[in-house]
């Protein structure tokens, strides 16, 4: 009788277990960040099966940023962007935002030059990645690190 | 939709590389942020935008949420025929905004 008593009333270790293994279930639901592993798994269905080389990317981005409801991005693929050599598509990834995508941008031959600029928000300080395709079927990649000081999406 | 601005040079030599930069106003509402009542806003955002010229396309993009509020979008193409450039901002509604440049190409 006493025994009973006792295990309803104090808890034991199983039941703190549980309990905070429950906890930890909560925490992982809430739709916070993508994860690195996000990121991955975006740039791979990008990629579709082709292994992006370092190189030939270049991301102009602020390393420091003071707002991230508005950051100028400018990508930059050193390609001839002629009919035998152009950027097909550029994939700009990001971290820790809510989704792992930015944006894809789809070029072409007429297109010139290989440079598109735009604004991007930031939920957080993190790492942005592009992706380019060229046309010949090759991926050229590059990262930037930067630092946000007000992450945007934290207001309502 | 709102107010769009562009800017396209008005003329242009055959074979030149110009520069075309293009602004929508719109909120594009993540979906992630909770309104005053607490609740999430539901998302509404531009999720694609096409240029053509003369029809043919010059330019896209598949856009995201982590795409800023008033999407700009600066990019090049080579002028090669005097017409028109078309540019289309299509919403999570179905909606699509169209606006138009006129370019004479020498």
């Amino acid at each position: 009788m006493i025994a009973s008593r006792k295990s309803l009333l104090t808890p034991n270790r199983r039941g703190l277990l549980a309990a905070g293994g429950g906890l930890v279930g909560l925490l992982a639901l809430r739709p916070a960040h993508a994860t690195a592993s996000a990121m991955q798994e975006a740039m791979k269905a990008f990629c579709a099966g082709v292994t992006p080389q370092a190189g030939r990317v270049t991301l102009d981005i602020p390393p420091l940023v003071e707002n991230g409801n508005s950051v100028p991005l400018t990508v930059r693929v050193e390609a001839a962007m002629t009919a035998q050599e152009h950027v097909r598509r550029i994939g700009v990834f990001n971290e820790r935002n809510p989704q792992p995508n930015i944006a894809v941008f789809h070029l072409n031959a007429r297109s010139g030059r290989a440079e598109v600029a735009t604004r991007i928000r930031l939920g957080d300080s993190q790492i942005i990645a592009a992706i380019a395709e060229l046309s010949d079927g090759s991926l050229w990649t590059a990262t930037a690190e930067l630092v946000v000081t007000l992450p945007a999406c934290v207001e309502s | 939709m709102g107010r769009a601005l562009i800017n396209v040079p008005p003329k242009a030599r055959k074979g030149q590389v110009i520069d075309i930069k293009a602004l929508v106003s719109h909120p594009m509402e993540t979906g992630y942020r909770t309104g005053p009542d607490g609740a999430l806003v539901p998302r509404d955002i531009i999720n694609r935008f096409l240029v053509t010229w003369n029809g043919q396309e010059i330019f896209s993009a598949d856009l995201f949420p982590a795409i800023a509020a008033n999407p700009y979008f600066a990019f090049t193409t080579i002028a090669q025929e005097s017409g028109t450039i078309t540019f289309r901002w299509f919403d999570d509604k179905g909606n699509a905004q169209v606006e138009t440049a006129a370019i004479v190409v020498e």
